[in-house]
């Protein structure tokens, strides 16, 4: 069944993509083990800089076309945290969980990859420019921009290794299709509204999204 | 006409609601859009924001009293990767050019020529046979990191320009680096200071290459860029020639906390 739409996955990609450029940049730049194979820190700057400012971009685009409703909607709940998110975290009540599209793990990854989108650029502006701003707030920002750094290695090394270790949830983000039974089990409420959706379609044979996926819209 | 948005809880095209369609409208409902929720992923995403813009305000002093701890824990790190991976005041490797130019102990030469009496070109080996100062002092990065007591091992600048013999009309040197790029510049007054030197030694080792040896300057009281990487000829000149740093617009007299537009302690 359908899990994420074109613009999704093309939004996922192109961050993943932008996100390597700087990760390997940043690296050169912060001096971690393996500086200087590059060299060059004045053209790798200017790199890592344009690119980090370029991060934002794909997700905005997504929300503002009219293609990305699927990605609005997902955006909302990652958003939104229910009785089954709150049950989830707790190993005796985790059984009860019905959970919906993304579980908490997902949608606190999602908050924090997005608050990075917003506070790496703004600190990263900060070092770029440094005859604008007081000493002060350069050491600041360069504090900032290092952990929040550091945090994005362990939070993306973790992502990665959590979508090997699920073929079928990776799947999902490179097809854009996962198996019915996989969503079944670790997605319920999810699979309960998609394959709902499905039927009234069917019956009404009416219209779907382009996709053919069934969504529902919820007004902000 | 255009057709109504569609509600999965109407009822059918005519107007008759089935039993397999009120079934399908309840697992609609359950739909966890419509289940009660907060907006916690929401909150989670607007603190961390904001906790990164506040991190620009509050972050110098939070560094102040983080990094040296993080530092205590590299130290004790047997692996290394504490060190190289979690932020903390350590050396960040800079280069200018493509990867770091490589020179050999037994390759390497020293020229000093220009205004002088008798020019010199200086195998390793005669460095290291002549007389040594080792201090000790804090590194200072212009971009702000700094490294604690760092012991450099060298031949003090003034030592060499006095067995060259500078001339009267001489006013400054002019660095050159073997990466055929990075240069720099000091007057001769701050060349002269006893604690400037042609180093080959940091802390007690041979200088490594990403670290500019096997010889490279070492300015004490300036920030790190004065401190040239990969020496190669040191030329004495009747005035100040910017080197590679200055001519992307930093101050040629580096000294730390009084340059650059910033306030580091002193480093000498």
């Amino acid at each position: 069944m359908a899990r994420f739409d074109r613009v999704e996955r093309a939004v996922h990609w192109t961050n993943g993509l932008l996100f390597l450029v700087l990760l390997g940049t940043g690296f050169t730049l912060y001096g971690a083990p393996g500086t200087g194979w590059v060299g060059n820190r004045l053209s790798i700057k200017e790199i890592h800089t344009w690119v980090g400012y370029a991060m934002p971009i794909p997700i905005l685009l997504g929300i503002a076309t009219h293609a990305g409703k699927q990605l609005r909607s997902d955006l909302h709940r990652f958003s939104r945290w229910t009785a089954d998110d709150r049950r989830w975290w707790r190993r005796s009540t985790k059984p009860q969980a019905r959970i919906g599209k993304f579980n908490p793990g997902q949608k606190l990854n999602a908050a924090f990859i997005g608050a990075c989108i917003i506070v790496m650029p703004v600190t990263g502006t900060f070092l770029r420019f440094p005859t604008v701003f007081a000493l002060h707030w350069r050491s600041g920002a360069d504090f900032t921009h290092r952990w929040f750094a550091f945090a994005l290695l362990l939070v993306t090394f973790g992502h990665i290794l959590i979508a090997l270790s699920r073929p079928a949830s990776l799947r999902g983000m490179v097809t854009g299709r996962v198996p019915r039974a996989w969503a079944r089990h670790e997605h319920p409420r999810w699979y309960a509204e998609v394959t709902a959706l499905e039927t009234i379609d069917a019956a009404d044979s009416g219209p779907t999204n382009e996709t053919g996926s069934a969504w529902v819209e919820v007004s902000p | 006409m255009p057709t109504p948005p569609r509600d999965p809880s109407a009822t059918g095209p005519e107007g008759q609601s089935s039993p397999e369609r009120t079934d399908l409208a309840r697992a609609v409902a359950e739909s966890e859009l419509l289940q009660p929720s907060n907006p916690i992923g929401r909150r989670v995403f607007l603190s961390l924001s904001a906790l990164g813009i506040l991190g620009i305000a509050v972050g110098k002093q939070v560094s102040d009293w983080l990094d040296p701890v993080v530092s205590k824990i590299a130290q004790a790190d047997p692996t290394g990767l504490v060190g190289g991976f979690v932020p903390h005041g350590r050396w960040t490797i800079f280069t200018v050019t493509d990867g770091y130019p490589k020179r050999t102990e037994a390759e390497y030469t020293l020229r000093v020529h220009g205004l002088v009496d008798k020019p010199l070109e200086l195998r390793y080996s005669d460095l290291v046979s002549r007389r040594a100062t080792r201090i000790i002092k804090d590194f200072q990065c212009v971009t702000g990191w700094r490294v604690p007591k760092v012991p450099w091992t060298g031949v003090l600048l003034s030592d060499l320009l006095d067995e060259v013999g500078v001339q009267p009309s001489a006013k400054a040197l002019h660095f050159t680096s073997f990466d055929g790029t990075y240069t720099e510049s000091l007057t001769l007054e701050q060349a002269r200071r006893p604690d400037v030197m042609v180093a080959y030694k940091l802390e007690d080792h041979p200088i490594s290459t990403e670290h500019g040896g096997p010889v490279r300057l070492y300015a004490a009281p300036m920030y790190g860029y004065k401190s040239i990487k990969w020496l190669d000829t040191i030329e004495v000149v009747d005035r100040v020639r910017p080197g590679y740093w200055e001519d992307y617009g930093y101050d040629v007299d580096a000294w730390v906390g009084q340059s650059n537009g910033r306030g580091d302690d002193p480093t000498s």
